[in-house]
């Protein structure tokens, strides 16, 4: 309102320069563009992009059956035969399966960030808006499960679910959910607070009500941020429980699994560790980065 | 005569932003005797903050000083080097702002801070330093110095805070304060006890004060001389008696208009000046008045007036206050619509 | 100050007994018969049934609830099925070896994180800073057990610089030997923590050296160094406190994945090996002592935290905190 008033009264200055500051004034306040700007951010985005097309599209992008075994052709070196990266003990096309590997971490990695995401957000908006008795018990077990380092708790839960990405997802999963319930619980207790959620409770609104559609919508930000940044930690989650042997079982091809069989032939075929590890890596970063991106937009005060 | 404590000449700070370019302060001139008491009044965002930084060469990293000189005794501040640049911050000048509570460090007693300042800038001993310390602490009205020279910022109140804040301006000896707004986050009733010790101790050390308000009450109280500013700009410099005497500004007019009066009779309601300032990225090529000045006339917005000293000592910068042309308040403008 | 820690450790009292429900639930939650996987499908049933009744598996589970926590409270962490030791001996014996690891990497993680974390916000936006930004996000994107194969392959397959196996004893293999088989897990534990802290270290370094007691402070001419590593250090510190009992854990959860990579004799083996032959009454105690061991490790962070920070001592005891 300031900023048309004043300019209004500015005639004597040309309208071009006025209508071009307030242009880049504008583009320099919308969040896409100041994501746009973070070159990291950016790079990030391409990063997931490119992981989540290898994921949606593993069987055109394959190259080899991502499950022959080929016993006369085992560890291959990369480059020879038609085989990208080469392949495995048995012979398996090493990029192939790290493509359908992508599928599997990237599903489970938004799978499990999806649910734990969503029944840590209830349980903090309830524990954050009701305060009292259910916030102490809701937040009392939530510390329980926060002194479990996180892949221990991952692990325990594996060892009674078993194995599978249904599980693992579920695994992963309900690890999560205690920090998103932290997260939604600080910012509902800090929206609780602000003006207008009292006048909507003079205006009669019902609590149901008030929690969803005022309270929740301004926790999403926060939740946002660390739900990107999540999904990069379940994505190594996800490989750490493979990796040990107890999430997405071979013949399956995840990241982690395929590093775990790189593991036990190192000195024989060191590729096949250090690509997939890689991949596990890059797309790491990538999430990691958006997420930086992202705080960057949202949070004026981080301000890089 | 002899020479003066602080010499501003055409001071100019900018600030280089994305969309573009700020004229926070636009060519601001003033100097500063021992022992005078300079005020600077203007509303926010006029500058005046950024004038008083820029003296202590201390600004964000968007802003620089783009020309003018800062001379300190003579010494030219922007061009000294960075032993003597600490030296004069800790030494000679000294600052006080705003916010007294976050001035000091949270995590640091207040007596440590005091004795590591002095040991900057002296060579003495810390028995010595802590000496000292403590009978500047009495000597700002602060009971029980010896306890609290062992307390932390957060212990103690505001005004307190601000005391402390004084008291090591006088272990350092400073010659110059720069007080930008020292009172306004203080309650009513310390904000005077704060401001009546600033002037017993300058009155006492001889020091000069810079004082930076926006209340013009404040500047009738303690200052020798004012100076105006708006939007970067230095509307009127004079004494403080010519100025409530006989302004000249018609932003002065404004401000002066816009005070509350005490007074018992005065049940009138309180003049504004209405419209907003100008945006510091679009200044620089008319008045930056001539929005919201009811004396407007075409020249205003076709070239920037040029600051002229009409009477010996008062300097105003409009084009219908000269040596030959006079405005006269109240006088009715034919060009408004 | 007292108050207030005692009023901290009684708050432990609850979070431990949800830790050991959790793992109870979870250990009533195992799928299959713990008598049939402890003597195999093919053992006689009337036998069985006897031996679930030694074991007080048919008891309600309110009162296996009671003697569950009783045990532990008494040291009994259970029995290894498949090792036939009792599971907190076993944890016993190989507890220092990973203390040890991620103790020891956790305090270089902090000490180079911390440091390059305050050059980095020193000299934000210059080249340093994007050198160093760049290096902390790879530490805290690189899978811990990926960087322990990458680093055996570099050191000690390819360089050979290095042992790729095991812990050297002192008494036996001599110092030199010791340290030379700690560097490669001791490096690669202290990435990951290593980046967390070099941008925590950063992000509030820069808040305090944009604050306004700092900005005082410069106008009072301290000298740069005394208001970067004395001043705003000591202010940005109870953010960098915070992470560390968490950063511990990290460790300590790399530590489990890695071992195994260099067979060093920890815990992280232990559970590799519980995995493998799916020794689940082994893999439970160990995550339950681990669990234990971490509410004690917060706590112990919240009370030193407490003590360094003045402000939240006393405003904890005015009943703000």
């Amino acid at each position: 309102m300031k900023e048309t008033n004043m300019v209004r009264d500015h005639d004597s200055i040309s309208e071009a320069a006025q209508a071009e500051m307030i242009r880049k004034e504008r583009r320099a306040n919308n969040a896409w563009h100041k994501f746009c700007r973070n070159k990291a951010a950016v790079v990030g985005l391409l990063i997931i992009l490119v992981m989540v097309f290898l994921g949606l599209f593993a069987p055109w992008i394959s190259t080899h059956d991502p499950n022959a075994i080929d016993v006369l052709h085992p560890y291959l070196k990369p480059m020879t035969e038609g085989h990208l990266f080469g392949t495995d003990d048995v012979g398996r096309d090493l990029f192939s399966r790290i493509v359908y590997g992508a599928r599997m971490s990237v599903l489970v990695a938004l799978g499990s960030t999806l649910l734990g995401g969503i029944i840590g957000i209830v349980l903090g908006l309830f524990a954050g808006y009701l305060g009292g008795a259910v916030d102490s018990i809701i937040m009392r077990i939530m510390d329980g499960m926060f002194a479990f380092p996180f892949i221990l708790l991952s692990i325990l839960l594996v060892t009674i679910l078993g194995s599978g990405v249904f599980n693992v997802i579920l695994a992963i999963g309900i690890g999560n959910v205690p920090r998103f319930a932290r997260v939604v619980r600080g910012q509902v207790i800090i929206a609780k607070n602000e003006e207008y959620c009292n006048a909507e409770k003079v205006l009669g609104a019902s609590k149901i009500r008030l929690m969803f559609s005022h309270i929740l919508p301004n926790t999403l930000s926060e939740v946002i941020i660390y739900a990107t940044l999540n999904i990069g930690s379940a994505i190594i989650s996800e490989a750490s429980l493979s990796f040990l042997g107890l999430g997405i079982l071979i013949p399956t091809a995840s990241w982690g699994n395929i590093l775990k069989a790189g593991k036990n032939c190192l000195l024989k075929a060191p590729w096949i560790a250090t690509f997939s590890g890689l991949f596990i890596f890059i797309t790491v970063i990538g999430f990691n980065l958006v997420g930086d991106g992202i705080r960057d937009v949202m949070d004026p005060k981080m301000k890089r | 005569m002899s020479e003066p404590i602080l010499k501003v000449d055409n001071l100019k700070t900018y600030f280089f932003l994305a969309s573009g370019t700020a004229k926070a302060v636009d060519g601001v001139s003033f100097t500063l005797d021992k022992g005078e008491t300079l005020g600077i009044v203007g509303e926010s965002g006029s500058g005046k903050s950024v004038t008083a930084k820029s003296i202590i060469r201390l600004l964000e990293a968007v802003g620089r000083i783009v020309d003018g000189s800062i001379l300190f005794e003579g010494k030219d501040v922007l061009k000294m080097d960075n032993k003597e640049l600490m030296d004069y911050r800790g030494r000679d000048a000294s600052m006080i702002f705003q916010d007294p509570m976050t001035s000091l460090d949270p995590v640091f007693k207040i007596g440590y801070q005091m004795v590591e300042n002095m040991r900057a800038h002296q060579d003495i001993s810390r028995e010595e330093a802590k000496k000292t310390c403590i009978q500047a602490l009495r000597a700002v009205g602060i009971p029980q110095p010896e306890v609290r020279f062992d307390s932390y910022a957060f212990e103690l109140s505001g005004g307190m805070c601000q005391r402390v804040i004084i008291a090591m301006a006088l272990c350092s000896g400073a010659k110059l304060i720069i007080a930008d707004e020292p009172t306004t986050a203080l309650d009513v009733t310390v904000q005077a006890q704060v401001l009546k010790l600033l002037k017993q101790l300058q009155e006492q050390n001889d020091m000069a004060l810079l004082l930076i308000t926006h209340n013009l009450g404040v500047v009738w109280e303690m200052c020798d001389k004012v100076m105006v500013m708006y939007a970067g700009k230095n509307v009127e410099y004079t004494t403080t008696g010519r100025l409530y005497e006989k302004p000249l500004h018609p932003y002065t007019w404004g401000l002066l208009d816009s005070m509350p009066s005490l007074s018992l009779d005065s049940k009138e309601e309180l003049k504004t000046i209405k419209g907003t300032p100008p945006d510091l990225r679009l200044t620089g090529t008319c008045c930056n008045f001539y929005n919201r000045c009811p004396y407007v006339k075409p020249i205003c917005r076709q070239c920037v007036p040029e600051q002229v000293e009409v009477e010996p000592g008062h300097f105003v910068s409009c084009h219908f206050q000269t040596k030959e042309k006079r405005l006269t308040r109240g006088e009715v403008n034919p060009y408004e619509e | 100050m007292v108050k207030t820690i005692l009023k901290r450790l009684l708050q432990v009292v609850p979070t431990l007994l949800i830790v050991i429900t959790i793992t109870f639930v979870v250990t009533r939650m195992i799928p299959g018969d713990p008598v049939t996987a402890m003597v195999g499908e093919d053992f006689d049933a009337s036998k069985m049934e006897e031996l679930r009744e030694q074991m007080g598996l048919n008891d309600s589970l309110l009162v296996q609830y009671g003697r569950y926590v009783n045990g532990i409270l008494h040291g009994d962490f259970g029995q290894s099925y498949y090792f036939h030791q009792s599971a907190l001996s076993m944890i016993a014996s190989r507890l220092p070896n990973t203390l040890l690891l991620s103790v020891l990497s956790l305090i270089i993680a902090i000490a180079v994180g911390m440091i390059f974390g305050i050059i980095s916000a020193q000299r934000q936006s210059t080249m340093w800073d994007y050198v160093l930004t760049v290096l902390s996000l790879f530490g805290i994107s690189a899978p811990v057990f990926w960087v322990a194969i990458m680093l055996v392959l570099l050191f000690s397959v390819n360089l050979g610089w290095l042992p790729t196996y095991g812990m050297a004893s002192i008494q036996a293999d001599g110092m030199v030997e010791f340290l030379r088989h700690l560097c490669l897990p001791c490096l690669c534990l202290s990435i990951i923590p290593m980046g967390t802290f070099m941008r925590i270290t950063r992000s509030s370094m820069i808040e305090a050296l944009g604050s306004n007691s700092v900005r005082a402070l410069r106008t009072r001419g301290i000298s740069e160094r005394a208001v970067v590593w004395k001043h705003a250090l000591k202010n940005a510190l109870p953010p960098i406190l915070t992470v560390i009992g968490m950063q511990f854990a990290g460790c300590f959860a790399g530590a489990v994945l890695t071992e195994n990579i260099f067979s060093w004799p920890g815990m992280g083996t232990m559970i590799q090996s519980a995995i493998d032959s799916r020794d689940y009454s082994l893999i439970q105690a160990t995550v339950l002592v681990i669990a234990l061991a971490f509410v004690v490790i917060n706590l112990v962070t919240d009370i030193v935290y407490m003590i360094i920070n003045p402000k939240v001592a006393a405003g904890a005891e005015k009943g703000g905190m």
